[in-house]
């Protein structure tokens, strides 16, 4: 089992990294969402594999009885599945902000910091609000 | 010295002026009262400062050191005297009298310390007061460059130089100065000695401002006269010479040793001799002679012999003197006529006669006339030159012979011509100098015919114990001002002649040194403005060439990083054998459906060009996951897991609302580079954690939640009891960052409500 669960995180991993990649800010959003559930896998894993007991003390016992599922990355991963999830919504707000501040998603175009040369200052390419809330598939559709 | 300030009435520089005469006047005393100690031998005193680096706060104090610390605290109390009249009104006087004094403690320090680390720490403050001082006046865009200059110069040479000091101290075995130097033929045997003598000359010459480096040292000039007295003539420039004189015993005595140092010496000296004769700024002038004197103290630490060590010490302590009561006087001159226009300053006698005794005192000991101590210096020189062998005296003499008689014309044009003659028209009515302001070059100009008068007392004290210092053994040194009819006395007289003759027509030569140096092709100032300029130039490509700007490629390198680094410490340490016992047998079914489903739905997400089919694929994945955890005992996180999947499913699918659609995929949507960056990464995943499953497992702190679990924290469910118990402050730390993304977020979606329809 440990080996199959070795080669599906590394197919999840690959796509997330491909997807992170992309120059389409969704896209990438897509990426950090699978990459953090591979890593929670790997943390998981980390602790090794127990079927079927899981860690707790049953009544009138001071400890477990018998052999039981390793706590310890259990509660590292309950915490970084609430960090990632934070870590995802605050990644949305900021790709949707972005959207409707510069009007585009691709990373390329989002250069008000680095300008690609000095025309792009003057030439009000920094003008903000360009996009059009009411359309925002402008020319990049594709249908559902 | 411009007065266009806002005066601050302030009687000598105020509390800050006092203390600033004060402490160098006391320490002057101080080593005072130690000389006779030092005549009979050197001390040692320390405390450690990093012990774990061997590096000791720890002071040598010999002749070579006590010369210097005279000179630095002797020559530090005229400046500071006569800085609380000259600049004592000025608004920023006491952030001067700061830097002054930190000079002077950096000064101290350098020619003190035992250590070299410390030796080079106290270089460094140097450099960075000289930066501060040389920059004084801030608002001039020719001072900030002048002082950067200086700065970058100087710093980076002291960069060199400690790389030369480690690989020595290696060598050696011990940072202490005072045991390297007894270790002279072993360091001169070492493969090493070439690379740790030229990182050395590299830190002296820059500092001592050696040809090529010297162009930093006219242009130092921007900062107020008795800052150019002190560290730009008296002292600090002197750091390279006190370097070379120091390491003598340790590095010198050697071919490579012989040549540099004479060579650059005397091509210094005799460029900087020239060049003199060209400036009709007389500070400048005075700037071009402390080259010359830099040139031909390196010369003579390179020549080597008793007498050459005897002729440069000398020189040091004459040069020293006669040029710092120059600068003062050419201070005073400008302060009173506003002007240091050589062409223009005239038959000052009468209105300044102190300033004029001064002057000439100082400049017939730079003219090397007896009786001034002056021409005790120059005889030895010539003594020195002749002594040697071969081309070596024919060419000190020579570089010798050329520097003096230029000496001689300087002389005169600084100090003979402003006074004698009728007075001339000056921008100002001259008048006398005050007190303060005197007593400095009148003090050291009367010194200078003091020793010239009893050079016994000179060579006893100071040049005697700093000869034994430099040679590293003891020699008699005898100092004299008449040694009889000899080869040095008639090349005196030759020097006199021919800087009698030059003096003569010195305006015809300037005129035609400044015609030729606009014709000249060579320019290490224009040179230097295009070496920063080729900086910037490397600098600004180097940051287009890494810093794109595009998003994507700093993903793909800092991926394609991971993959190396850690793909390839993986093939070096041969971590494959760690997984080898891992196997597919025993595999459910369930197992194979939940792990597929996974694979299926990533491999989805990139697949699709549909932002829903998308949403629904990291669903499926999410879910997998839980699946897993829920397989493997881990309810708890399982819950946690579908929970927020459908949070996440529904969060991304009402944002979609508004966001754009995927583009559609075509054959250029493919990109092989980065499909390979991620298959790396996938790869790369899959053996470290096929290694990880494959590893010996440490169950202790497993063991310690389970025993401790209930007894102390009265839980049944071990992760939660971790969660809100054992790790309560991380998870606290949890919320507070969720927290933080909810308010953050919500300030990024202020103000992006959908616009009403305006009809």
């Amino acid at each position: 089992m440990e080996l199959l669960l070795a080669i599906t995180i590394g197919i999840v991993v690959a796509t997330s990294v491909y997807l992170m990649l992309d120059r389409n800010a969704l896209r990438f959003l897509f990426g950090l969402v699978l990459l953090s559930n591979a890593v929670n896998l790997i943390i998981f894993a980390g602790g090794r594999l127990t079927v079927g007991a899981p860690p707790l003390i049953p009544d009138g016992a001071y400890a477990p009885v018998g052999v039981v599922a390793n706590a310890l990355p259990q509660a590292l991963v309950l915490t970084a599945i609430v960090i990632g999830f934070g870590l995802l919504a605050f990644t949305l707000a900021l790709v949707y902000r972005t959207f409707m501040t510069l009007g585009t998603v691709n990373s390329d175009e989002m250069r008000i910091a680095e300008p690609r040369d000095k025309r792009e200052l003057d030439t009000g390419r920094l003008g903000m609000g360009k996009a059009d809330p009411e359309h925002p598939a402008t020319g990049q559709e594709a249908g559902i | 010295m411009a007065d266009d300030y806002p005066k601050v009435d302030r009687v000598m520089g105020g509390p800050a002026g006092w203390i600033s005469i004060a402490f160098p006047a006391v320490l002057f005393l101080y080593f005072l009262g130690l000389l006779p100690q030092i005549v009979t031998g050197p001390q040692v005193h320390g405390i450690d400062w990093v012990p774990s680096l061997g590096i000791r706060l720890s002071v040598l104090l010999d002749g070579l050191s006590m010369t210097f610390a005279l000179l630095i605290t002797g020559i530090g109390t005229a400046v500071t005297l006569y800085s609380a009249r000259y600049l004592g009104q000025h608004p920023d006087y006491p952030r001067f009298v700061c830097y002054l004094l930190m000079f002077m403690v950096g000064m101290l320090g350098l020619v003190l310390a035992d250590n070299m680390i410390s030796l080079f720490v106290f270089w460094e403050v140097t450099t960075i007061a000289s930066y501060l001082l040389i920059g004084f006046n801030a608002d001039s865009a020719k001072s900030r460059r002048s002082a950067l200059q200086a700065l970058l110069l100087t710093g980076t040479g002291g960069l060199v130089m400690l790389g030369g000091m480690i690989i020595l101290g290696n060598v050696a075995g011990t940072f202490e100065l005072s045991q390297i130097l007894e270790m002279g033929d072993m360091v001169r045997a070492h493969p090493w000695y070439m690379g740790i003598l030229l990182l050395f000359l590299a830190g002296a010459f820059t500092k001592s401002a050696q040809v090529p480096f010297h162009f930093w040292l006219p242009n130092a000039m921007a900062a107020p006269t008795p800052v150019s007295a002190y560290l730009h003539s008296a002292t600090m420039v002197k750091a390279g010479v006190y370097l070379m004189a120091r390491m003598n015993p340790a590095l010198g005595s050697t071919e490579a040793w012989f040549w540099i140092l004479t060579i650059f010496g005397g091509i210094t000296a005799v460029l900087a001799s020239v060049m003199a004769l060209r400036q009709t700024d007389i500070k400048q002038t005075l700037a071009y002679t402390t080259l010359m004197a830099l040139g031909s103290l390196t010369m003579f630490i390179g020549a080597g012999t008793h007498y050459a060590i005897v002729a440069a010490m000398t020189f040091l302590v004459v040069h020293s003197l006669y040029k710092a009561a120059l600068f003062l006087m050419i201070g005073i001159v400008d302060h009173a006529t506003g002007t240091r226009d050589a062409t223009m300053l005239r038959g000052l006698r009468k209105a300044m006669p102190l300033t004029g005794l001064a002057a000439a005192l100082a400049a017939v000991s730079m003219a090397g006339i007896p009786p001034m101590v002056g021409f005790v210096g120059k005889e030895f020189m010539y003594k020195a030159g002749l002594g040697l062998d071969g081309f070596g005296a024919i060419w000190v003499t020579a570089m010798i012979f050329a520097a003096s008689a230029m000496m001689f014309v300087t002389g005169g044009i600084v100090a003979l011509k402003p006074f004698a003659g009728d007075l001339a028209e000056t921008p100002t009515p001259a008048h006398e100098g005050p007190w303060p302001m005197l007593a400095g070059p009148l003090v050291l100009g009367g010194l200078s015919l003091f020793f010239g008068l009893v050079p016994g007392v000179l060579g006893h004290y100071l040049v005697g114990p700093a000869t034994h210092a430099v040679e590293g053994e003891v020699h008699e040194v005898h100092l004299y001002l008449w040694g009889g009819v000899n080869t040095a006395l008639i090349l005196s007289l030759l020097t006199f002649l021919a800087g009698w003759l030059l003096y003569r027509s010195h305006e015809s030569i300037r005129a035609r040194l400044i015609a030729f140096e606009a014709r000249s092709p060579i320019d290490f100032d224009a040179g230097w403005d295009r070496l920063l300029d080729g900086f910037k130039a490397v600098a600004g490509w180097q940051t287009r060439l890494i810093q794109t700007g595009s998003l994507q490629r700093y993903m793909a390198v800092t991926f394609a990083s991971f993959v190396v680094l850690v793909g390839g410490t993986y093939l070096v340490k041969g971590a494959f054998g760690a997984g080898l016992g891992l196997t597919t047998a025993s595999v459910h079914p369930v197992q194979w459906t939940v792990l597929a489903l996974i694979a299926v739905g990533s491999i989805l997400v990139v697949w699709t060009h549909s932002r829903m089919t998308a949403v629904a694929a990291m669903g499926v994945v999410g879910i997998g996951v839980s699946l897993i955890f829920i397989m493997f005992s881990a309810p708890d996180v399982a819950i946690t897991q579908l929970l927020v999947e459908v949070l996440v499913v529904v969060l991304v699918s009402l944002a979609m609302l508004r966001l754009p659609y995927l583009p559609r995929r075509s054959k250029a949507s493919f990109r092989p580079g980065h499909a390979l960056i991620a298959g790396g990464v996938g790869v790369v995943t899959t053996f470290l954690t096929i290694s990880v499953l494959g590893s010996p497992f440490d169950r202790r702190l497993t063991t310690f939640f389970e025993a401790a679990s209930y007894p102390e924290a009265h839980g049944r469910n071990i992760v939660n009891v971790i969660l809100v118990d054992f790790r309560a402050l991380d998870t606290f730390g949890e919320i507070t960052v969720v927290a933080m993304a909810a308010l953050a977020a919500l300030a990024l979606l202020r103000g992006t409500a959908p616009r009403k329809e305006e009809n």
